[in-house]
């Protein structure tokens, strides 16, 4: 028995959910198919969504028109912001969801999505032919064809997961795995890596002591992710904060051989970005406790998470050393922590569109291509819905650039230097982040998701009428004067600002420039000034404020343009240029890079292959240009 | 053919001219071990060797007849300093024989190269990077052994040992701004503002210094401007060609001799020196002599370094102090140094009166006629303007691009140390650092910009 699609999605985590969406939503006729019903856009980890880097991820996904915005926000239990007195740049939301809630949520979305066809199914077999994707075959026995195959199987491929000293196959949370698929890939010529991550346990939620922990509230009046949220009201749960002491960590410490991450169970070394609680004392040996927050998993959910002592101890080594910190001293432990390898794919072997270099047609996405976090997983989920909706429709894909958001940052770091440890997102990868706010995202990306076709009208007319009013406010600051009057001077003084000289006359934009002069000073200032919406006035500080800062990243922008603007031809022998190092040739012919921006990003290529190669292409004549982005904004 | 490479095959003579019992021919391109081939005459043949083989030999002219003994060098692509095949003829170093093999090759089909053309093309074939590639131009152009030196130590690298250190101390600095903003709920501890300014205070500090030793690098390449000043008749043309060892300058008995400056360029105890020998300077109706007084200030003016001269066989005149008068205001800036010329005449001026003069200026009392004291007066001079002991130690920087990405980090540190005076939100100071990183990259090879690119072409004729 076999089907025809426009195009087949492998999975659906964070990553599927997003790429079947946006395929479908660009009139794809869609298969996704899931090893579970029940599994749709689980979170095995943390029970929570943003965050520094993660946060912009999010946002950039709804300035697309993507879902995982508005099913946080439909689904959250508590919102907090965070890094607020940081800088605008960095500011950004995390919140807490009802994991049960946002799975069931997101399936019922994709179930009345159009075009959308959810099913389980386990693929055991990617079906290629000279070169290019045809379909899937499944376990059962069916055979799905399509032009275009995204993959996003998660954790899911060969995953063996580790308590101690016990390990056993499984998915993350006791589901089936998809080890065929495995082997398919690796029969297709891909190489795979093994990485691993792992979880704290999850613990009952009325065994623990509450008296004993410092709670944890959510913003008082919490703006939502999506900007066609608004204002969140309801009800918010609390976290909780407790530490770890002396005497949890010298139990850790006399276990520390018997846990499966250093027993040589598994081997490797572990992902840096969430440690567990044995690496974290390994790596600050002199540090006398750790910080670990207890998250509920949804409103009706017995378990509650335990965030910051994430563990492959045996059994009863977990329940002895939680035992130990305040507050959980007569814990119940509802699933142990565990450690869990998998096969993920070298991401260097995708293009920066997300298609497979060596099988056409087959796009990949999320934790299959080395990155962990829900948020990392669900970007790429959404670009390569876009780009395989795109390839069958035979347009140029979708490349945002590091300067356009965090996930051409993401996408590009992939595929460009690849990774050996699974991804996280960092503000501090990317350079231009002044710019990769998450306050603009939409003004970033939603032109870009409207010309795709994801955005819909009405976000695209509150995306209009948003920035229509920021313009308005901003001229009306950049026109009315304050002068030196005897009022004036003296609101000045009360607010702790410089006064002005005589005869002086500032613009109320050039008064908001002064670090101590927060919009609500200036309301002050200009009480005509206080009808302006909160929404539009916070956007309007950031955007005067930091006027002078934001412009020199544009100009650091401007030069890293002329880089990537520098097209590589495709196809060119880097063999038979002379001069280039051997590894430069073999990484530039790995890597194919798109342009001398790119490719200078590569490890292993010196500047001097740079120059090699800059003067190789300027004598072979002419001066091609970057193929332009069909969407670029 | 590989389209884009240089195809020609280029020759010289290696070695530096009349010096050492070897000299060197060197040719480098895709036809040199043929054109060796049929050069030299061996019991192996050129084009057979393995690379890196030395093939003793001789040098025949096209009758046959032999010009020297050599031993060829052959070594092919792409392990080689150009990246192309290169041969060297080991000879006999007389002058005449090296010229005679040079034009025996270019009979052949070699072309002659360019001055550094061999660097070029070892850049090209992605041999060495710019840095190193304008040390070593810097080396082939440099005019002296201590400008020789300069170019060598900073293809050494020490000049981006030292510009990678303030790399890795900006990169701490953002790698604890990231981390705190990265994981702002793991209870880390901020960065201190007031330790940050500290640190980037310190930073530009750092690289004052090595703009400091910019000018020195550009003393090193084209010449410290020594101005000779004093009163008339006191010796200063005298003594310009006392340390030219020749007789440049008119010298006559009669004071105002020199009515406009003379410059002459010199190399004194190894360093490259512009003199200028000046009118002398009093005060004067003669209009001409006016215009030379006048000249003399411009020149004190534009000096790095002013000799004041004085006449050790008279009293202090009046006219002396206007000169070292003239000097403070002129050559504000500049370093001065104090010469009593004439002493092998009976000593008449004053110590005393000669240290009033000079406050804290070295002094050093030298003929120009007996040639007593030059020695030390070159000394001085160049200690004078290097600091003390000289500047083999000191780290230069000899290329305008440096200094002027070095000045680019400098402001963008300050910079990011004014947002944070202004008490903004640390990360903002993050904007800055990154652009002062990527202006020291541009020193230590390790950003491409396209400021490098630029230049590339500008410098190297590619792609006509
Ligand atoms: N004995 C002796 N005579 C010197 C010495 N240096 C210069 N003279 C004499 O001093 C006279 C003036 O020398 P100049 O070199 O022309 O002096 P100047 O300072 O250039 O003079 P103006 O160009 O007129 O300003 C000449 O007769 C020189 O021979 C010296 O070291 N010893
Ligand atoms: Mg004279």
């Amino acid at each position: 028995m076999s089907e025809r699609f426009d195009v087949i999605v492998v999975g659906a985590g964070h990553a599927g959910a997003e790429a079947a969406l946006a395929a479908a939503r660009l009139g794809m006729r869609t298969l996704a198919l899931t090893l579970s019903l029940r599994g749709v856009a689980s979170m095995p980890c943390n029970p929570s969504i943003g965050g520094p880097a993660k946060g912009q991820l999010v946002r950039e996904i709804d300035a697309l028109g993507g879902e995982m915005a508005l099913n946080i926000d439909a689904t959250c239990m508590q919102l907090r912001t965070l890094n607020t007195s940081k800088g605008p740049a960095v500011q950004t939301l995390r919140a807490q969801a009802d994991r049960f809630a946002y799975s069931e949520r997101m399936r019922r979305v994709l179930e009345r999505q159009p075009r959308l066809e959810l099913r389980q199914g386990t693929v055991s077999e990617l079906l290629v032919e000279r070169g290019r994707v045809l379909g899937v075959a499944t376990k059962e026995g069916q055979r799905y064809f399509a032009p275009a195959v995204i993959l996003t199987t998660g954790t899911y491929m060969n995953a063996r997961v580790h308590i101690g000293e016990v390990n056993f196959e499984s998915g993350p949370r006791g589901e089936k795995t998809t080890n065929r698929l495995s082997a398919s890939l690796r029969d297709h010529g891909f190489e795979l890596v093994r990485f691993k991550t792992g979880t704290p346990a999850r613990v009952r939620r009325d065994s623990i002591a509450y008296e004993k922990l410092e709670p944890l509230a959510g913003d008082p009046d919490p703006e939502g992710f999506s900007f066609m949220t608004g204002k969140i009201r309801r009800p918010q749960a609390l976290c909780w904060i407790t530490y770890t002491n002396s005497r949890t960590h010298e139990i850790i410490h006399a276990n520390m051989h018997r846990a499966a991450m250093y027993s040589g169970a598994i081997t490797g070394p572990g992902p840096r970005y969430c440690p567990s609680i044995e690496a974290k004392l390994k790596m600050f040996p002199d540090k006398e406790r750790h910080q670990v927050f207890i998250e509920p998993e949804g409103w009706d959910s017995e378990e509650m998470y335990l965030a910051g002592v994430s563990t492959s101890l045996p059994r009863e080594v977990q329940d002895q050393f939680l035992r130990t910190i305040p507050g959980l001293e007569n814990v119940e432990i509802l699933r142990y922590g565990y450690a869990i390898e998998y096969d993920a794919l070298v991401p260097t072997q995708i293009d920066a569109s997300l298609m497979t270099k060596s099988v056409v047609g087959l796009f990949t996405a999320g934790q299959v291509n080395g990155t962990t976090g829900y948020e990392e997983a669900a970007a790429q989920g959404i670009v390569a819905g876009i780009n395989a909706a795109r390839f069958v429709r035979g347009e140029e894909p979708l490349i945002l650039d590091r300067s356009q958001a965090y996930i051409g940052v993401l996408i590009d770091d992939l595929v460009t230097k690849g990774t050996n440890e699974p991804y996280r997102m960092l503000t501090s990868r990317a350079e231009y982040r002044l710019l990769l706010r998450h306050d603009n995202a939409d003004k970033r990306l939603t032109p870009i998701g409207r010309q795709i076709g994801l955005v819909t009208d009405e976000r695209y007319r509150v995306f209009e009428e948003r920035w229509s009013a920021v313009e308005a406010v901003r001229e009306r600051l950049g026109a009315s004067r304050v002068g030196c009057t005897e009022a004036v001077q003296e609101v000045l003084r009360r607010l702790g600002t410089q006064p002005l000289r005589p005869g002086q006359a500032l613009t109320l934009a050039e008064l908001l420039k002064r670090p101590e002069i927060t919009w609500a000073k200036l309301v002050e200032v200009d009480p005509g000034l206080a009808d302006v919406d909160e929404a539009i006035s916070r956007q309007v500080e950031i955007e005067v404020k930091y006027e002078g800062y934001i412009a020199k990243q544009e100009e650091q922008v401007e030069r890293f343009r002329r880089l990537e603007a520098k097209a590589i031809p495709d196809g060119l022998d880097y063999f038979a240029i002379p001069g280039l190092s051997r590894e430069a040739c073999e990484k530039l012919s790995m890597i194919r890079p798109r342009s001398i921006g790119q490719a200078a990003r590569i490890s292993g290529v010196s500047p001097a292959d740079i120059s090699v190669l800059l003067v190789y292409l300027h004598a072979r004549g002419g001066r091609p240009q970057a193929k332009a982005v069909a969407t670029r904004g | 053919m590989r389209a884009g490479t240089v195809q020609d095959t280029i020759a010289a003579i290696a070695t530096p001219p009349g010096e050492g019992a070897i000299g060197i021919v060197r040719m480098s391109g895709p036809g040199a071990v043929a054109i060796a081939e049929r050069v030299v005459q061996s019991t192996r043949r050129l084009s057979q060797v393995p690379s890196h083989s030395l093939v003793h030999g001789k040098v025949v002219d096209e009758g046959g007849r032999v010009l020297d003994e050599a031993l060829v060098a052959v070594m092919r692509a792409p392990r080689t300093y150009t990246g192309e095949d290169v041969v060297e003829i080991h000879c006999h170093g007389s002058p005449v024989v090296l010229q005679q093999v040079l034009a025996r090759l270019l009979q052949e089909g070699a072309r002659p190269a360019e001055p550094g053309e061999f660097t070029k093309r070892a850049f090209l074939n992605g041999k060495l990077d710019l840095a190193q590639a304008e040390a070593v131009i810097d080396l082939v152009r440099a005019k002296s052994p201590k400008g020789a030196q300069i170019a060598a130590m900073q293809l050494e690298g020490r000049l981006s040992a030292r510009v990678s250190a303030q790399r890795e101390e900006i990169l701490d600095l953002l790698a604890h701004l990231q981390a705190v903003i990265d994981y702002p709920e793991e209870g880390l501890v901020d960065v201190d503002p007031g330790e940050m300014k500290r640190r980037l205070e310190r930073l530009v500090d750092e690289i004052d210094q090595l703009l400091a030793g910019a000018d020195a690098g550009r003393i090193y390449r084209d010449g410290i401007r020594l101005a000779i000043v004093g009163r008339p008749n006191v010796g200063k043309s005298s003594l310009l060609n006392a340390l030219l060892g020749e007789e440049r300058a008119i010298v006559t008995p009669i004071a105002g001799t020199t009515r406009d400056v003379i410059e002459e360029r010199a190399l004194l105890g190894g360093i490259p020196f512009t003199l200028a020998d000046t009118a002398g300077v009093r005060a004067t109706d003669d209009p001409v002599e006016a215009i030379g007084v006048e000249r003399t200030r411009q020149a004190v003016a534009g000096a790095d370094l002013v000799l004041i001269v004085l006449d050790g066989s008279e009293a202090l005149a009046p006219e002396d102090l206007e000169v070292a008068e003239l000097v403070r205001q002129a050559g504000a800036g500049a370093r001065v140094l104090v010469a009593v010329n004439k002493c092998d005449l009976p000593r008449v001026l004053e110590q005393a009166a000669v240290e009033r003069l000079a406050g804290p200026w070295p002094v050093v009392w030298v003929s120009a006629v007996t040639g007593e004291g030059l020695a030390r007066l070159e000394e001085t001079a160049a200690a004078q303007v290097l600091g003390q002991g000289g500047a083999p130690s000191a780290i230069l920087v000899t290329r305008a691009r440096h200094r002027g990405a070095l000045a680019a980090a400098r402001r963008a540190l300050e910079d990011a140390g004014e947002t944070i005076a202004r008490g903004l939100p640390l990360d903002l100071v993050s904007v800055d650092l990154q652009e002062a990183l990527e202006a020291l990259g541009q020193v230590t090879g390790e950003s491409v910009s396209e400021e490098v690119v630029a230049r590339i072409f500008a410098q190297f004729c590619v792609g006509k």
